[in-house]
């Protein structure tokens, strides 16, 4: 009789497996925040996908983002645009260090304000040292600008044709596109961070705490791989704009610089402006010597 | 023998294809660049300021190289002061006009043609998009800005201006 009850109280195996799979599952679930829903958990790699399924996906995030924001959203998964390489263009004789480009660029994209996350970062050099990383400042804080004998040197992601950020991902997050934009599916993001070590230029920032964006300054138009809402625990990064420039708009950073500074156009194009400043110009990159070939030209 | 004759055929065949296609291709995309350009917004004039003739219609001009004292004394000539003043750019006749070193008038939205006859590189570049801000498509049409726009042309050293505030010191609360 004693013997007996011992084996009635004692959890079988398979039961006591069972139900810690299905603990262990719900408090993932319940541990990604309580606005990830099953699909979304379940979500596949965005590049992977077919058409169906990728529309499935952006209903599902438009409706979630209108309703946490109050506003239309529109999430675009607008391919590159045939026969289009992007090329960037930064007059380094030209660029005041205004930060106009960095708050525009916090604005468009939907950067969260606090934690503050910038994708652009100016940085201050003196003339006698030229451009010398090592002895620049991203805090420079000045009455006015720009500072007597100082030039100014805003780096962002620089779009390398050969990424070493892409090629650290362990899950294929983040790839170059066709047009040369290199991009981070969000939802497949694992948030290692690995990323962010191997970029040569600092220009991958990570979301350590749910990104705050106040509801009347967010930008409703985004793109999947672009400015649409992060989460906490993701990296994110420059896309020249994604959502503006596969329609045919310049950068934000572009529309707002008051020096014109900035430039941006088809590598592709034998006639566009960065293909002119590339042959009469003279220009350099950051870091040649990483062979990361960046899309990013400084010129002056 | 035949074969070269054959090859001669063919090689005059290329050469009479390019020549008759050649400038029509040319000539079209060069009218579809300029279809994509150019959109300028009105010259920047200082308010209620144009037209000039409102003023001077009636008023007899006095071609004596002065310091203006009585009317247009906030601009401080700051642009090659010591060789040039008023009338160098300014029309005497028609004082809604700018005139060019030739004497050849021009409006006031055309004014980059004036400012490229010293700063002849600059113009170049700013026709090219190198120089000078352009908005709009990459890809389209474009919004350019004159010079005036930027410089103000009788001071145009760019004014320095008020930074946008410093990114968060990242080790804030952590120190």
């Amino acid at each position: 009789m004693e013997g007996k009850k011992t084996i009635e109280k004692k959890e079988s195996r398979r039961t006591f497996l069972k139900k810690s799979a299905l603990a262990s599952t719900f408090a993932t679930l319940a541990a990604c925040g309580s606005d990830t829903s099953w699909e979304e958990f379940f979500q596949k790699n965005f590049r992977t996908l077919d058409d169906d399924d990728k529309k499935k996906i952006i209903e599902r995030l438009e409706n979630k983002y209108t309703e946490k924001y109050g506003k239309k959203f529109s999430v675009s998964s607008k391919d590159p645009i045939d026969e289009t390489l992007f090329g960037y263009g930064l007059d380094i004789s030209r660029c005041i260090g205004c930060r106009k480009c960095v708050y525009a660029c916090a604005e468009e994209n939907n950067q969260s304000r606090d934690p503050q996350i910038h994708w652009i970062t100016v940085l201050e050099m003196a003339k006698d040292k030229g451009v010398d990383l090592f002895h620049s400042h991203a805090d420079y804080d000045r009455e006015l600008v720009p500072e007597d004998d100082h030039f100014y040197f805003p780096v962002a992601c620089q779009q390398c044709e050969n990424p070493p950020c892409t090629k650290v991902c362990p899950v294929g997050a983040t790839w170059k596109e066709k047009d040369g934009i290199v991009v981070v599916d969000y939802n497949w993001c694992i948030g290692c961070r690995f990323c962010m070590a191997a970029c040569p230029y600092g220009a991958r920032h990570f979301n350590w705490a749910e990104p705050d964006v106040p509801k009347d300054e967010i930008n409703p138009v985004t793109h999947y791989y672009g400015n649409r809402p992060r989460m906490k625990g993701v990296v994110e990064k420059c896309t020249f704009c994604i959502q503006r420039v596969r329609e045919g708009l310049y950068p934000s950073c572009v529309e707002i610089c008051p020096v014109g500074a900035r430039k941006f156009g088809n590598l592709l194009d034998p006639d566009s402006e960065i293909r002119y400043i590339l042959k009469h110009k003279r220009v350099l990159v950051l870091k040649e010597e990483l062979n990361t070939q960046p899309k990013f030209y400084y010129f002056y | 023998m035949t074969t070269n004759r054959k090859h001669g055929l063919s090689i005059l065949i290329i050469f009479f294809v390019i020549i008759v296609t050649t400038p029509s291709w040319i000539s079209g995309q060069e009218s579809a660049k300029e279809s994509q350009l150019i959109q300028v917004p009105p010259p920047p004039f200082s308010e209620d300021i144009f037209p000039c003739t409102e003023c001077h219609g009636d008023m007899e001009p006095n071609p004596e190289r002065r310091i203006l004292e009585e009317m247009h004394d906030d601009i401080i000539l700051k642009h090659d002061e010591k060789n040039r003043w008023c009338l160098d750019c300014h029309d005497k006749k028609n004082r809604d006009k700018l005139h060019l070193a030739n004497g050849k008038l021009i409006d006031f939205t055309e004014s980059y043609k004036l400012c490229g006859q010293c700063h002849g590189p600059k113009l170049r570049e700013w026709k090219n998009g190198v120089h000078g801000k352009r908005t709009g498509y990459w890809n389209g049409k474009k919004k350019y800005l004159l010079c005036a726009h930027c410089h103000n042309p009788h001071s145009p050293k760019y004014k320095k201006m008020k930074p946008e505030p410093a990114p968060a010191d990242p080790m804030k609360g952590r120190k």
